[in-house]
């Protein structure tokens, strides 16, 4: 069966766009080759530095025939339309078949050729290609994320013919850029087309080209006692840049690693895309790993030397940034927070160090952290901002402010507070622990969510530009993580904002959360209705309330509470309920006992929810299960007798209010 | 042997020269990138095709170190080239020139590394890289898609080579002051420190710690006002003065980094003064790309 081979060669795509790029012009393409009916067996595609590849197996030759119906005039319309029918069709009348008295003809659409159907869909595709970012180039009109230089289109070996914005498609593609020569290269095929490249030092294929880097990187490094340092984020970068991978070590001054480690990593990062390297006790080695997009005559030693000058240029920058943020206390940085704005509307750092320092100061007193150290830490949480460092490497916010409070003599708590205060920033990221990392942890997230929602940046749909749903998460997680009992009414309380919506804010994200623990979202939702504010009593209740329901009382109970609920709601349809005090009973045993039971249990369960025990609150419910049943089977409700009705419907009021002070009944489903 | 400083700047000016540029001087206005001057910003728009290379001397007050850093300068050389509508063997163009100042591609690690480049105060932007050497950024090369906030078209290449870095790469030097301006063998050798040296120390002492900001901050306005009457007025072919008007942008631009680098602007009045000076930028352009349509 043919196979269709397309590749869209250009100048440099940004390493970022590439995954993204395959997977639009697979899906691009599979949608086009749907809607003309052309099925294939398989399709995968390839991006790189310089080109984007899409092969489909398997396609046929041309389309399926088809015929179709078409409905003309009725039987013994003038003339007119009928031969106006005719021309449309280019039928004669005989080919015609009346139906139920209206003309029908069936015309059969030969199906095209697929290399025709595949002339129309590429150009469209390449024209709407959804690049995050594009341009034009030269005289042009073309859009394409660089200039677009070839592309290559071959069905069943031939080249298709076509044309976009004087691009024609050819059976032509280029090797490496620098390891071959710029001639062209003609292919035949997607086999041709992957070895001609191969031998012209391009490898098609990332996750080839990921193996080869991390396999000759770890090579590298063994043969030198050294240790890869895995960062997956920075493979799948690097093998978007190169065509031809080639792993070197380089060294540094050993000098360098008294800096942070943190900072030398992330000079290697963010700046070189060089890969870090352990020693044989784990700690940064001096030596890094960059990755060549080609085998240099001299094995690499120029490039691998270069590299290294570039890294030591940055780490002595680095190094600069170091000593001068040491030499200055990180507390007379607090006056230059007013000089950065955090928000038009919320004002400056300054002001936000503030109010964080009140904010995490009551915090400290809800979960016995100390309350001094914990404003020390919240006030120098954010004087990195002003440092040269942080002003290179945003990514080393708090890490800095950690190592120069710790450098200057501050608590370990409150280094570590500092260092630890913006986590977690993802949903993998460990929360923090220490007592007054959580209070600052907890007053930083608290304020932003507070400030954000004080002039109205409240998330809505996909939009939430200040990640304020993160910020929640955080709260949520090291609250539970912490296993912390706090009010966040208090919390909202203490603040200056007026804390308007946020406590609903709350109240969503801790159903998300907890339904991705996997917690049952109505049960959640039943425990919320209560009105409490207590995220981990919250998140307990729904737990102890699951097993409860699941277990034999329970799941009895709750049909008993709708029973009663739909008995007091038919009689609500008659006419108001009588709004009689409930009394106790003369009789049948049944509703006596009932009545004794609820009369009972409701202290109980006051008690045990006072003392916070779930559990048994929920068990003394257990044993209202059994006199309600009796009292179903055996007690008419609605007595003829307007006195015994009223108090019966009392009595089920009182089942449910007692229920109720538990859960709300109402809102568990199943 | 390698390069001096001066002979990179002449291999750069042969090579495009042989490739049909202008040779230009540097433009003699403040200017804190090459592609301020008027050959790259006002050039860049309209529809005539232009090719020009210089050197464009460089001032970027903020970032002066009294000389005492050995990588940077507040006052230091781009290469420029623009050339309009790019060609399509630009890249090629651009790595020939590499050879031609003794950067082998096939020894050394050439990369296009990713770099949208935007310039807020012009109101231009483009889509390219920085184009790395052993992991050393070398140039920016960009593709202009607007500039003064209009579209270009067609569209205009740039490059722009750190001459200071890539003699560094090129000598195999870690300290500029160290660079050899000419030739070493002459009798008269003078390195980068003994031409510049005392220009940094003085220039960062004036631009970090004497310069006036009362007086700055009056010549701004100057400036600023000058503008909209250089565009009202009139030449003798009744052409409005964009050139002038375009030089009074540059100065406020020049006197905006001055502000910048004492320290008297504050962060909330940052976005302000930009979006002055881009207006201003702005209207220039509009005026500049109406003449080049009517063929003046």
């Amino acid at each position: 069966m043919p196979e269709l081979l397309l590749e869209l060669f250009s100048e440099e795509i940004p390493a970022r766009m590439q995954a993204g790029a395959a997977r639009d012009l697979e899906r691009l393409v599979a949608v086009e080759l749907a809607r003309a009916e052309l099925a294939y067996d398989s399709v995968s595609t390839f991006a790189g530095p310089r080109r984007l590849t899409l092969v489909v197996e398997g396609l046929p030759a041309r389309q399926a025939d088809r015929a179709e119906e078409l409905k003309g005039p009725r039987v013994g319309a003038p003339e007119q339309a009928l031969a106006g029918f005719l021309r449309k069709t280019g039928l004669g009348q005989e080919a015609l078949v009346d139906r139920d008295g209206v003309w029908f003809a069936t015309i059969a659409r030969a199906g095209r050729h697929t290399a025709e159907v595949i002339a129309e869909i590429v150009p469209a595709v390449v024209r709407a290609f959804p690049w995050p970012k594009s341009m034009t180039w030269g005289s042009g009109t073309l859009r394409w994320v660089r200039p677009l230089h070839r592309i290559l289109c071959l069905f069943d070996g031939d080249v298709v013919p076509f044309d976009v914005d004087g691009i024609g498609a050819a059976d032509l593609t280029e090797g490496h850029r620098f390891m071959s020569n710029a001639a062209p290269i003609r292919v035949t095929g997607f086999e041709d087309y992957r070895t001609a490249l191969l031998a012209r030092f391009v490898v098609l294929d990332v996750e080839e080209r990921k193996r080869r880097i991390l396999e000759g990187a770890r090579a590298a490094c063994s043969a030198r006692g050294l240790t890869l340092v895995d960062d997956p984020g920075l493979l799948d970068e690097v093998a978007g840049m190169v065509e031809w991978p080639v792993p070197l070590i380089g060294d540094m001054d050993p000098a360098f690693l008294a800096l942070p480690p943190e900072v030398v990593r992330t000079s290697m990062r963010a700046h070189q895309r060089y890969f870090a390297v352990a020693g044989e006790d784990g700690r940064l080695a001096p030596h890094f790993v960059v990755v060549a997009n080609l085998e240099a005559a001299d094995g690499g030693a120029l490039i691998a030397a270069g590299a290294a000058r570039v890294l030591s240029a940055r780490l002595k920058d680095a190094q600069f940034f170091w000593e001068e943020d040491l030499a200055k206390p990180l507390e007379s940085r607090l006056e230059t927070l007013k000089g950065v704005t955090f928000h038009a509307k919320l004002g400056t750092m300054f002001q936000r160090v503030g109010r964080i320092e009140v904010l995490a100061g009551i915090i400290a007193t809800m979960i016995e952290a100390s309350p001094e150290k914990t404003v020390e830490a919240a006030r120098l949480a954010k004087a990195d901002l002003t440092t040269a460092m942080v002003g290179e490497f945003p990514e080393l916010q708090g890490v800095m402010g950690g190592y120069y409070a710790a450098a200057q003599g501050a608590d370990p708590g409150v280094a570590a507070a500092i260092r630890d205060h913006y986590r977690p920033q993802g949903p993998s990221e460990p929360v923090p622990t220490a007592p007054l990392s959580v209070a600052v942890a907890l007053a930083d997230k608290m304020d932003s969510i507070l400030a954000f929602f004080s002039i109205g940046e409240a998330p809505t749909g996909s939009r939430d530009p200040y990640a304020l749903r993160r910020a929640a998460l955080g709260v949520i997680r090291i609250v539970l993580e912490n296993g912390l009992t706090l009010s966040l009414n208090q919390v909202i309380g203490s603040s200056q904002f007026d804390g308007e919506g946020v406590a609903a804010f709350f109240a969503d994200r801790l159903k998300v959360q907890l339904r991705d623990r996997g917690a049952r979202h109505d049960l959640v939702d039943a425990i919320l209705a209560l009105g409490d504010d207590d995220i981990l009593r919250i998140a307990k209740r729904v737990e102890i309330l699951s097993e409860f329901l699941d277990g034999e009382d329970g799941g009895n109970l709750l049909a008993a509470y709708r029973r009663a609920g739909n008995i007091l709601a038919a009689e609500a349809r008659k006419g108001p309920l009588p709004e009689a005090m409930l009394r106790r009973p003369k009789g049948p045993a049944e509703e006596l006992a009932l009545y004794e039971a609820v009369m009972s249990f409701q202290p109980v369960v006051w008690s045990a929810l006072e003392q916070d025990d779930y559990a048994v609150a929920l068990a003394a419910l257990a044993g209202l299960r059994a006199p309600v049943d009796a009292f179903f089977e055996a007690v008419l409700v609605n007595s003829p007798v307007a006195a015994e009705r009223a108090n019966r419907l009392a009595l089920l009021n009182a089942v449910r209010e007692v229920m109720g002070l538990t859960a709300d009944f109402a809102r568990i489903s199943g | 042997m390698a390069l001096s400083f001066q002979d990179i700047i002449l291999a750069l000016h042969a090579f495009w020269s042989d490739r049909g540029c202008v040779i230009l001087q540097p433009y003699d206005v403040e200017v804190g990138a090459g592609t301020l001057h008027p050959a790259t910003v006002l050039r860049a728009l309209g529809p005539k095709p232009w090719r020009a290379a210089y050197v464009q001397p460089s001032r970027r007050p903020a970032d002066g170190r009294h000389g005492e850093n050995p990588n940077r300068l507040r006052h230091f050389h781009q290469y420029q080239v623009i050339l309009k509508p790019n060609p399509d063997n630009m890249q090629q163009l651009y790595l020939d020139s590499l050879q031609a100042i003794g950067i082998d591609p096939k020894l050394h690690d050439i990369r296009f590394v990713e770099d949208d480049w935007e310039n807020p105060t012009v109101g231009a932007w483009g889509l390219g890289w920085e184009v790395w050497c052993d992991g050393m950024e070398i140039s920016q090369y960009t593709y202009f898609q607007q500039v003064g906030g209009l579209d270009v078209s067609p569209v205009a290449g740039e490059l722009t080579y750190g001459l200071e870095r890539l003699a560094l790469y090129v000598q195999g030097v870690d300290n500029v002051f160290d660079l050899a301006f000419n030739d070493p063998q002459s009798p008269d050798f003078k390195t980068y420190g003994d031409v510049f040296l005392e220009n940094e120390r003085q220039f960062s002492a004036f631009e970090q710690e004497v310069a006036d900001t009362d007086m700055l901050i009056r010549q701004f306005h100057d400036m600023e006002a000058m503008v909209p009457r250089l565009l009202a007025a009139k030449g003798r072919r009744g052409q409005p003065l964009v050139l002038p008007a375009f030089d009074h942008v540059l100065k406020a631009s020049h006197l905006f980094n001055l502000l910048d680098a004492r320290g008297a602007i504050a962060v909330a009045e940052r976005q302000s003064y930009i979006g002055r000076i881009r207006d201003l930028c702005r209207e220039c352009a509009v005026a500049w790309v109406k003449l080049e349509e009517a063929g003046a």
